[in-house]
């Protein structure tokens, strides 16, 4: 994976309502922006679409949380991006030439330069020989193709746009959204990732690498996807309907939970981009997780997690971890500051040894995608064996270098206990784990190394 | 003239703020006042040279230049300090609610009270005494034409869509550059429609202050405001009507050599993305427009020079020091905002203390006069308002209606209302005492020639504003007269027409002070009068009536501003709005 060109870590937004009452906004949220990607945002109006635009591009600061430009604070580094907006915002009393050029003069750039590069641009958006008209005299389009072209001439390493399709009528739209793909896939831009909000379920299939649901209220993440249709996509596409039905019901059902995701032809179900995260894995030992669970059985199934650290005489922060792990592996919740334990914590803590192995791993599978994706690959090579470096590098991403090593560790622990897999110490590699009466799977196109 | 931009004077009644904030700016104005006349009494009465004006009329050609380089730099200075003004209040949210109080109250208070006060300060400031008096007319005008352009260019900003910021902002502009692309082209159209408006209120008062007795002094520049007045009170109306003419010329010049022209360029800063049908066209500008000589000087001066400035803000924005270490620096401004306000407050007080106690001279007979005078005063604003209303109501919407009539009513009505009421009082009075009628209803009758010209824009721009659709039903139904005008005009041109009076009602207390007290053939004439006891206490040198006089004034057209007006405006805004 790479690095993400803008990340926003738990970002919510307030505004003041009136003199004492603040309306929450957007609630804390985490997005990340790629190079590469086209990413579009759906969701019903006045979901905070916009919001999260304005933040994302730097417009106005969060109130909490924050958002980073290539891992460093946005608001304190300069950062190159451009929007593209519904009403166009161009400046009625400037020419289309002189609109181009305001945001390269803004720079300083040279008077000649800055000429041939906003024709150039202005070539490149079909716009050749207007230089010299006012936005009044053109039709819609012509004025978003200015306003393309505004955006475009600085070679923003990411676009913003807000609905920038929207105030026109639906064929100049159709024209303008294929220009734009064009531009985007021959590489004539320099772009490296557009973020597109969007009313229209159908120009966010046709476009987006990824789509994004806001659901309202305040306005939190939904539902978050990549869209693995080859392009040019067709509107007749069985994939394509299916993507739009999903999203569909996704955005006229905000009260239940995203639907299950389609499944694409070529057999692969689409996946929520927030699954593919990995968590951080508290730093517990499996034995300390079902001690914790018997104890929590003995006192009713329910605990003060304060009182339980009293009783214990355990430093609160040495308890944590433990809860913690449970908790992701689904055996115990958190409700109100109390631990309760769920039915399958119950039957984990209940069971005999070898019975606790296998329910131990089916919930690692399940809830931790490192040790998914370990056990996935060993299946998968040949040798039945990958080196440790391969996965600290997809950790790399998100952890600090001593962190990923702690994750990896703790993975390994917890993996070696549940028979996931066996690891080779001396070799730093894991090594796959064959069950009894099963035989090791034969990965299906040979080959060789 | 354009629709209610024009007159934006009015939309403080938009506006509401807390009452502390009122209270602190009349105390700010009465220490101004105090500290006005403490500098005055640094004057020592030693003779000024009382400059002769001569009624001949070559010598109009110099006394028209002086005035006019008088209005040029005043209002040059109010065009300054009115963007700079209006930039502030509308970005700093600290001073916001201030600034605008500060507004509303200094564009209610009657300049002319000033004018003694200003005068003496001004010759007790500068070493030559001739050149004090020049200042202090050019302070005064300034004061006469900065409130409404100042509000003008604030709204200009405060509407500014969201979007267009936002342009301005992700494309890096700098404060500059966001000036001249973005927020004075948006602002244009409605300061150059408010600074005719303003300019107009310039010759007003520049027609006052150009000769004035103060005591047993007479101060006087050389102009054509000190030309008018002296023939009129020799009696010698061959003067008299060259002057006029004179007038006429300069203000025909003005609409057809600067004010068309403006009016005709600034079409292009029209915001509505659409193309209209009736602009005004300016022979003269297009002449610029095609010129040679025009294109070359700007390739050559000014498109380097510009090139030059973007160059350098651009430079200088990339070696400042990024904003985390600014933030730091906000604490400080705060303090030191704190200390100047505080510091600021004390001597309000102290001045204000002062001024308050100028009043325990009054006599409690002399106050009450005062308070009969303001009756009177307030009869006569308000006849007047009502005889404007009379005529400007059917002709205004007569013009409003019919395209052929409003092409030919308006330019006229323009040059008509942009000629000083004050230059033709001296006529008007004469001409009245040949009738018979007494100052008492005569100043209604200037008052009336002061502020009816607001009330007719306003009803045109209505009545233009109305859409044709309601107009064809009402024909379609066959409504009777009474029911049209009922049912679809005057609903149709109510918010414009508090608008106007609004605007009206103020133009009107200021004539008032004019209009109450005249000097003519040696003689002077008045009549009882709130206005006519500022114009005596100024000319007597009696500054505790006059303060107490001029508070009377200032108060009631605050509290009719805030009691009648403000609240008619919301109704007009709510219910009658037509878009
Ligand atoms: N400056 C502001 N002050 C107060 N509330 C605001 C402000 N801007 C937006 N809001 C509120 O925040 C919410 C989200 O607004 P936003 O414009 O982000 O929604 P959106 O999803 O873009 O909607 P739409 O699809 O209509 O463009 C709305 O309820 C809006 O009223
Ligand atoms: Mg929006």
């Amino acid at each position: 994976m790479t690095e993400p060109i803008i990340q926003a870590r738990q970002v919510e937004k307030y505004y003041a309502q009136s003199r004492d009452a603040r309306i929450q906004v957007i609630a804390p949220t985490d997005l990340a922006i790629f190079p590469g990607e086209i990413v579009a945002l759906l969701g019903p109006s006045g979901s905070g679409k916009s919001t999260l635009l304005r933040m994302l591009s730097g417009l106005s600061r969060p109130t909490g949380g924050s958002v980073l430009w290539h891992g460093r604070d946005l608001s304190s580094t300069e950062i190159n991006v451009s929007i593209v907006f519904q009403s166009f915002a161009l400046f009625p009393w400037l020419t289309v030439l002189e609109n181009v050029e305001a945001p390269l003069k803004a720079r300083g750039m040279e008077a000649h330069a800055r000429y041939r590069r906003s024709l150039r641009i202005l070539d490149t958006v079909g716009l050749d020989g207007f230089e010299a008209a006012y936005p009044k005299e053109l039709s819609g389009g012509m004025r978003q193709r200015v306003g393309f072209a505004r955006a475009l001439v600085v070679e923003p390493e990411v676009l913003f746009m807000d609905e920038p399709f929207s105030a026109l009528d639906v064929l100049t739209a159709d024209n303008l959204r294929s220009e734009l793909l064009e531009l985007w896939q021959k590489k004539t831009i320099p772009t490296q990732a557009i973020f597109l909000v969007t009313h229209n379920i159908e120009e966010a299939v046709l476009l987006a690498d990824r789509i994004i649901v806001l659901g309202r209220n305040p306005g939190h993440v939904r539902t978050d996807f990549k869209v693995a249709l080859t392009h040019p996509r067709e509107r007749k596409n069985a994939a394509f309907t299916a993507l739009v039905d999903y999203i569909y019901k996704v955005l006229t059902r905000p009260d239940v939970a995203p639907a299950e995701m389609p499944v694409l032809e070529d057999g692969r179900r689409v996946r929520d981009q927030r699954q593919m995260r990995y968590e951080m894995l508290p730093h517990a030992r499996p034995g300390g997780i079902a001690g914790l669970l018997e104890l929590i059985i003995d006192l009713g199934g329910r605990t003060d997690i304060y009182r339980l650290a009293d009783e214990l005489a355990f430093e609160i922060d040495d308890l944590f971890p433990i809860v913690e792990a449970a908790q992701l592996l689904g055996f115990l919740k958190v409700e109100e500051g109390d631990a309760v334990i769920t039915p399958e914590g119950k039957t984990y803590a209940e069971s005999e040894i070898l019975k606790q192995k296998e329910l131990f791993r089916k919930a690692a599978v399940d809830h931790v995608l490192l040790l998914r994706q370990i056990t996935r690959a060993l299946a998968n090579k040949s040798d039945h064996s990958v080196s440790e470096e391969f996965f600290l590098d997809l950790l790399d991403e998100q952890f600090s270098d001593e962190e990923c090593a702690n994750q990896l560790s703790t993975a390994i622990n917890w993996g070696r206990y549940a028979e996931l897999f066996d690891w080779d110490d001396a070799r730093r590699r894991f090594i796959y784990h064959e069950h009894e009466g099963e035989e090791a799977p034969v990965p299906a196109p040979e080959q060789a190394g | 003239m354009r629709p209610r931009l024009t007159l934006s004077r009015a939309l403080v009644a938009e506006r509401t703020w807390p009452f502390f904030i009122d209270v602190s700016v009349a105390a700010a104005l009465l220490a101004g006042f105090y500290a006005i006349l403490w500098i005055a009494k640094f004057w020592f009465s030693s003779a000024i040279p009382e400059v002769e004006i001569y009624r001949s009329p070559s010598h109009l050609p110099l006394y028209a230049f002086y005035s006019l380089v008088r209005i040029f730099v005043a209002y040059a200075l109010s065009l300054l300090f009115a963007v700079a003004y209006g930039y502030t209040a509308a970005y700093n949210k600290r001073l916001e609610s201030l600034m605008i109080a500060v507004l509303d109250i200094l564009q209610s208070i009657p300049v002319l009270s000033f004018l003694p006060g200003v005068m003496l300060a001004m010759m007790s400031l500068f070493p030559s005494r001739q050149l004090g008096i020049e200042f202090g007319a050019i302070l005064l005008i300034f004061t006469g034409e900065v409130w409404n352009m100042a509000f003008s260019f604030y709204t200009s900003l405060k509407s500014i869509p969201r979007e267009l910021m936002e342009a301005c902002t992700i494309n890096r502009f700098s404060r500059w550059q966001r000036l001249f692309q973005l927020e004075l082209p948006f602002g244009a159209i409605g300061l150059i429609w408010n600074s005719i408006v303003s300019v107009a209120n310039g010759w007003f008062f520049l027609m006052v202050c150009e000769m004035f007795p103060v005591g047993s002094r007479n101060f006087r520049l050389p102009g054509l405001g000190s030309y008018l007045q002296t023939a009129a009170s020799n009696g010698d109306f061959v003067a008299v009507t060259w002057g006029l003419l004179t007038m006429v010329l300069i203000i025909v010049l003005a609409d057809q050599v600067l004010w068309r022209p403006l009016i005709a360029w600034s079409d292009k800063f029209k915001f509505e993305n659409v193309e209209s049908s009736n602009r005004v066209t300016s022979p003269v500008l297009d002449a610029l427009r095609n010129s040679r000589v025009v294109g070359v000087i700007n390739r050559y001066t000014f498109r380097p020079l510009v090139e030059r400035v973007y160059r350098d803000l651009a430079q200088r924005r990339r070696n400042k020091k990024p904003r985390s270490e600014r933030k730091e620096a906000s604490k400080v401004t705060t303090a030191i905002y704190l200390v100047v306000a505080a510091v600021a407050l004390v001597a309000i007080g102290i001045l204000a203390f002062h001024a308050v106690l100028l009043l325990k001279d009054i006599h409690r007979r002399e106050f009450l006069s005062l308070l009969g005078g303001a009756g009177l005063t307030f009869a006569r604003v308000n006849a007047a308002l009502l005889i404007g209303s009379l005529w400007t109501i059917p002709v205004g919407v007569a013009i409003g209606f019919n395209p052929r009539l409003s092409h030919i009513a308006q330019p006229v009505a323009q040059i008509a209302a942009s000629f000083p009421a004050t230059a033709l009082f001296p006529l008007i009075l004469v001409a009245l005492m040949r009738l018979g009628l007494g100052l008492g209803i005569g100043s209604v009758a200037l008052m009336l020639l002061a502020a009816q010209w607001y009330i007719l824009f306003n009803v045109i721009a209505g009545a233009q504003a109305i859409p044709s659709d309601l107009r064809e039903v009402s024909a379609l139904f066959r409504f009777r007269d009474v029911q049209r005008w009922t049912t679809v005009i005057l609903p149709g041109i109510f918010p414009f027409l508090i608008t106007g009076l609004i605007t009206a009602s103020g133009g009107a207390w200021n004539a008032s002070i004019v209009a109450e007290y005249f000097h003519l053939k040696g003689q002077t004439l008045a009549t009882l009068g709130l206005g006519a006891q500022i114009s005596l206490a100024s000319d007597q040198a009696n500054y505790p009536v006059l303060l107490a006089a001029t508070m009377i004034m200032a108060l009631m057209v605050v509290t009719i501003n805030r009691l009648v007006w403000r609240p008619l405006y919301h109704l007009a805004e709510t219910k009658y709005r037509l878009d």
